[in-house]
């Protein structure tokens, strides 16, 4: 049906055109392959910090201290599930199947969120990341609503939606704990002191320091830099914090009339890439486990497929 | 994951169309069915739901863009708007 | 057993039940075999600890608020939780956990569908949206254990394993304890008893389907209800009670 076939240059540059008028690109669209490369790097690091994200908080399942915070929970880790699965999709839509990045992800050559190789050690955090880590996300995902690609956006705004559910179970979670027993203010308190640095970590290193930010914003996959997006972060918890009476351990923060911001501390670089690097508390345990679940799953999945070709033979 | 992929519509309300909300990998259109109802309807979002073997869709190609819908933006006489009729006649 | 007495043991037996399986579920959280089948039985864990609240809930209130929800969820040792065995087995593999589903499934939805019509308006009324959720999650068990069995050698090794492990436990199921005893004649309780034939009829009908064997040698084993656990019960509770037992009489 197609008459006349356009360069590669002429291609790329409807393509660019398209992205700055802020129409999406669709699966089947031509797009440059490393256009095509980038978002399955990102979309798929995206899936695999929903799925190993799972962990942390999956910890306290079986723990939880009530049977509402139990369902709670329960529900709330699940959304993680679908979030991974819309996620998934999302970059199978570009040629690559869930089989694969999960293959990247257990190799090392794909990351996922490096938040999540910290631990949970008491019930605080459960809340803790609720409300911080995924306010941090929420803020990230919120800008990637207007991402160019469209299956990547659609699964954001969706994500988005349920979201903020999680954002405020995390915040009410803690409300008990902070107008509790000394213990329990004790307990929130020191879930705060060991989320706070690594929560501002999320947003990745500063914008001169990043990798991938410069092409990533010219395709409008990534809609925000890295430091703005922590601003906003810091901007809209520090109130939040006061309201529950938790301090946040930044001897630097303070408002910033002037830029009408607050200004915060530097954070700690090493350790940032130490964990990145798979140096963190829980690296090694996250990667294991996912493997170990996911081959303990192999002759389930065999088993479909077999059935699957016996019913169909019949 | 080499179970086939199934892409997901649901209805949201009786007297909708049904809408694509994602996709999911399942051994057949049963069990499909079953999980695209734990995956994506668990807030209510749906009265009724189709799943469709991603491979089954048969999709226009960006490149034939042009043959294919560019023909009907010259035919305006389609669009109701195309059409001026005096103020004072109305109900048209 | 005077009848009075016999309804708050009965309705707590029931949350037990649903409590104990809810728990044992979600354990699958972040560990089933594929994402889909992940969330999948979240929910299926998420209906039962529904379940388990909504019934005590009514033993509160029956107890007139002696205990909250959370006490009687949290605060007793394992001899005063009336579970029935079989739902507080370990979750075993996958297989193992999807026999004991089609296993307890089958049980429950008849089970419900009589119980919805119990002369006691709110156990009818909670048993009623219950038979909704075990509709569809029978579907789900009996749609895995007809795959597992007909897929791969291993897969077919491993159920036929997990039903040959959990057989015995099926029978107390439908013995009636003497509080359902007690509430049989005003039409509150329902006789599980009556219905043992046709769930022996359903197992048979679909381990055949399946592929699979009949465990040969008929056995049972029994004590839940009266306070009498498998050894795994107390790791359950220990881990399920273990902020309301470090921390006792906070709110969270």
């Amino acid at each position: 049906m197609t008459e006349y076939r356009l360069s590669d240059g002429e291609l790329e540059a409807a393509f660019q055109q398209r992205v700055d008028e802020e129409r999406k690109i669709e699966p089947k669209d031509w797009m440059p392959e490393a256009y095509r490369k980038n978002l399955i790097r990102q979309i798929s690091q995206h899936a695999h910090s929903e799925v190993i994200g799972m962990q942390p908080e999956g910890n306290w399942i079986t723990r939880a201290p009530t049977l509402k915070r139990k369902m709670i929970l329960l529900a709330k880790v699940q959304d993680e599930a679908g979030h991974g699965l819309y996620l998934y999709g999302a970059a199978e839509t570009l040629g690559v199947t869930r089989e694969e990045m999960i293959q990247a992800l257990h190799e090392g050559r794909a990351k996922y969120a490096s938040i999540f190789n910290y631990p949970t050690l008491t019930w605080a955090d459960v809340g803790v990341i609720g409300w911080l880590v995924d306010s941090a996300a929420i803020v990230n995902q919120i800008s990637l609503q207007r991402t160019s690609y469209g299956p990547y956006s659609r699964a954001m705004i969706r994500i988005c939606k349920e979201e903020s559910f999680h954002q405020r179970q995390g915040f009410e979670m803690l409300m008990p704990l902070a107008s509790g027993s000394p213990e329990q203010k004790a307990m929130a308190q020191d879930a705060m002191d060991r989320w706070w640095w690594p929560t501002l970590m999320m947003f990745g290193p500063h914008d001169s320091d990043s990798m991938h930010s410069a092409k990533s914003m010219q395709w409008k996959i990534k809609r925000r830099s890295n430091d703005e997006l922590r601003q906003d972060f810091v901007d809209q918890t520090v109130p939040q914090a006061e309201y529950l009476d938790l301090a946040i351990p930044d001897p630097d923060l303070k408002w910033n009339e002037e830029r009408g911001h607050y200004d915060f501390g530097e954070i700690d670089w090493d350790e940032f890439w130490a964990v990145v690097s798979g140096d963190g508390l829980c690296n090694r345990e996250r990667l294991d486990r996912h493997g170990e679940a996911h081959r303990e799953g192999e002759w389930v999945r065999e088993a479909m497929r077999a059935y699957e070709e016996k019913r169909q033979s019949t | 994951m080499k179970l086939p992929l199934y892409e997901v519509f649901v209805r949201s309300k009786r007297g909708l169309d049904h809408r694509h909300v994602g996709s999911l990998h399942a051994e057949d259109g049963g069990q499909a069915l079953k999980l695209a109802r734990d995956c994506y309807t668990r807030r209510g979002e749906g009265v009724s739901i189709w799943v469709v073997r991603s491979g089954d869709i048969v999709a226009s190609q960006e490149e034939d863009a042009a043959s294919f819908f560019d023909p009907s933006d010259d035919k305006p006489y389609r669009h109701a708007t195309f059409y001026r009729l005096p103020p004072e006649v109305k109900n048209l | 057993m005077t009848p009075s007495r016999a309804l708050p043991e009965f309705v707590l037996a029931l949350g037990d039940d649903s409590l104990v399986l809810g728990q044992r579920l979600s354990e699958w959280c972040g560990k089933a075999p594929f994402l889909e089948e992940d969330i999948a039985i979240a929910n299926v864990a998420l209906d039962y600890l529904g379940r388990a609240e909504k019934f005590y809930r009514y033993v509160s209130e029956l107890e007139g608020g002696r205990r909250s929800v959370d006490e009687i969820a949290f605060l007793r040792d394992s001899r005063a939780y009336r579970n029935l065995l079989i739902f507080e087995l370990p979750v075993g593999d996958f297989a193992r956990t999807m026999a004991r589903q089609f296993m307890v499934d089958a049980f429950h939805l008849p089970y419900l569908r009589r119980l919805s019509r119990s002369a006691d308006a709110r156990i009818g009324a909670i048993a009623a949206e219950a038979v909704k959720e075990s509709r569809y999650h029978l579907k789900r068990s009996r749609e895995w254990v007809l795959c597992l069995g007909g897929g791969t050698r291993e897969s077919r090794g491993r159920i036929q394993r997990a039903f040959d492990a959990l057989w015995g436990y099926g029978p107390e199921m439908f013995e009636m304890d003497r509080h359902e005893k007690a509430l049989i004649e005003s039409g509150v309780s329902v006789d599980r008893s009556a219905l043992k034939a046709k769930w022996q009829a359903s197992m048979t009908d679909l381990l055949a389907q399946a592929g699979l064997k009949v465990p040969d040698r008929e056995w049972s084993i029994a004590g839940g209800r009266d306070g009498v656990h498998t050894e795994h019960h107390g790791y359950l509770l220990a881990e399920m009670q273990y902020m309301q037992r470090a921390y006792p009489g906070l709110a969270w």
